[in-house]
């Protein structure tokens, strides 16, 4: 192999439900193959070294840094990111409209990762105590909020999802 | 984009070990959660790499006949300590290893990259120095098996060889039948952080569960790759249970372990939090197995 022959390669894989297929450089991450090729802005790049999870997306329901994650890699998986969370006329989804209820935003650049961490913590249908949400969002750094909105925009939706009450503070 | 030269994707293991053969050069990537943050630090920059991480065959946990546990070196963190062999039999490990980083670090980093890096901090590394692991690695001749202790070459050196990749890492009936553990990482934050000291220790009690029958202590950053500390070990080996005894093994520690002034903790603090971590791991290991101090 020439030391600066570039190499591509086709993947398939599933974005926000629709099934897809891009001829990248091995070399990109999977941020760079989603923001340049699908424009899924909402991706953030953040520290790019797997610190911050301003790029944060859900793969096969799990949630992956995508600046450490190479693109060829999701071959064959479910990737999905916030876009993919907004209703057919741009609705948002409950757990959006919670983060601007609870003003868990501010400038905004964290919540995409932030939010879809909370979709994975959602759809597992369990109860979390605060303790444990608060180390289940643990890998996501906010410079605005101070955190206690988002916790609270993430555990009203986790109790209104489980059609349960939201225990006196 | 990654300052790589080349990318080359293992098909399978054996197509690993021929890719190895043929790009000496190249490194392994499994979840890139080390690689590739070097990568971008410039460290390994112009770097060819072998990526393993589409192998899953190489993921999962499972029983071998003669009851040793098998935990395949792709297998991430959080699919550790979701495992139910792993919550039956070496809970203290799935505990160790929901400590490292944060929720997404614990999805891509593998327990083969945790243990491959040579690391001393590695949060895996004490648990399974204190379990006697055994390294699993497939190479051009089949399968080499290595004690985990003498895997450990010296900070950032492990012996793997030309053609080899990690494939799994064992750990033996006879080492974690019965036992209880626990795990204390000491770091300055409790997420996102990596650990200042980690201590991890497992006992296994006699019937009537007044005497321990046998004790473990191993950790991290008490010295330049993970550690046995075996005075304290044969401090608590059929010793009736008190708490002096918590004591005298915690104080033990003392003969074994070597830590070093760095920016993270200075010499003397690293020995005082060795000394209390061992005490307090051996405390709630003896509670864990039902016995009372
Ligand atoms: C933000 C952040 C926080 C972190 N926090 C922690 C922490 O708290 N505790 C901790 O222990 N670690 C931490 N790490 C480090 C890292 O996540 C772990 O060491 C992880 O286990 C590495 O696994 P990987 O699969 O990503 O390894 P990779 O980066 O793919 O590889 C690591 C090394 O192992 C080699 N390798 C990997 N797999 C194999 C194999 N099967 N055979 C042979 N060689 C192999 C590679 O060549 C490389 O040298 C953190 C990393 C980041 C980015
Ligand atoms: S940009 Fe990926 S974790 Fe910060
Ligand atoms: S809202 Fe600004 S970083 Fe979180």
């Amino acid at each position: 192999m020439e030391k600066h022959l570039t190499q591509y390669q086709t993947v398939c894989f599933n974005l926000n439900g629709k099934d897809v297929e891009r001829t990248v450089d091995v070399r990109a991450s999977l941020t760079d193959l989603l923001r340049n090729d699908f424009r899924q802005t909402s991706v953030k790049k953040g520290c790019e070294v797997g610190e911050c999870g301003a790029c944060n997306v859900l793969i096969d329901g799990e949630a992956f840094n995508s600046c450490i994650y190479l693109a060829v890699w999701a071959e064959g998986k479910k990737v999905r990111t916030l876009e993919g969370l907004l209703g057919p006329n741009g609705e948002l989804s409950d757990i959006q409209q919670a983060f601007v209820d609870e003003s868990a935003i501010q400038c905004g650049f964290c919540s995409p990762g932030f939010i879809l961490t909370a979709v994975e913590i959602l759809e597992s249908g369990k109860a979390y105590t605060d303790e444990e949400l608060r180390k289940l969002l643990s890998g996501h750094l906010c410079r605005c909020t101070g955190y206690e909105n988002i916790l609270r925009a993430v555990k009203k939706t986790m109790y209104r999802r489980l059609g349960r009450e939201l225990p006196q503070e | 984009m990654y300052d790589m030269k080349a990318l080359y994707q293992a098909e399978s293991v054996q197509d690993a070990v021929a890719l190895r053969l043929k790009h000496p050069e190249a490194q392994i990537i499994a979840g890139g959660s080390d690689v590739l943050v070097q990568m971008r630090e410039g460290k390994r920059a112009g770097a060819e790499l072998i990526s393993v991480y589409g192998l899953d065959a190489l993921r999962g946990v499972s029983l071998e006949a003669d009851g040793t546990l098998r935990i395949g070196s792709l297998t991430s963190f959080s699919h550790i300590t979701r495992d139910p062999l792993i919550q039956k039999y070496v809970n203290v490990l799935g505990e160790a290893v929901d400590q490292v980083g944060g929720p997404q670090i614990r999805n891509i980093g593998t327990i083969g990259g945790n243990t491959c890096n040579g690391v001393t901090s590695a949060d895996s590394a004490s648990t399974l120095f204190a379990y006697d692991a055994t390294v699993e690695l497939t190479g051009q001749d089949g399968v080499r098996r290595v004690p985990i202790q003498e895997f450990y070459i010296r900070a950032g050196k492990v012996d793997i060889r030309a053609g080899e990749l990690q494939t799994a890492i064992l750990i033996s009936r006879e080492s974690y039948e019965h036992t209880f553990g626990h795990y204390i990482k000491y770091a300055m934050r409790s997420a996102m952080d990596i650990a200042t000291l980690g201590t991890s220790v497992n006992v296994r009690l006699s019937d009537d569960k007044k005497y321990v029958e046998r004790a473990r202590v191993a950790f991290g950053v008490a010295g330049p790759i993970p550690l046995r500390a075996e005075t304290a070990e044969k401090t608590a080996a059929g010793a009736r249970l008190s708490a002096e005894l918590a004591e005298a093994f915690g104080a033990a520690v003392r003969e074994d372990i070597h830590p070093r002034d760095s920016w993270r903790a200075a010499r003397d603090f690293r020995m005082h939090i060795a000394v209390e971590s061992a005490k307090r791991a051996f405390a709630e290991a003896v509670r864990l197995a039902g016995g009372e101090l």
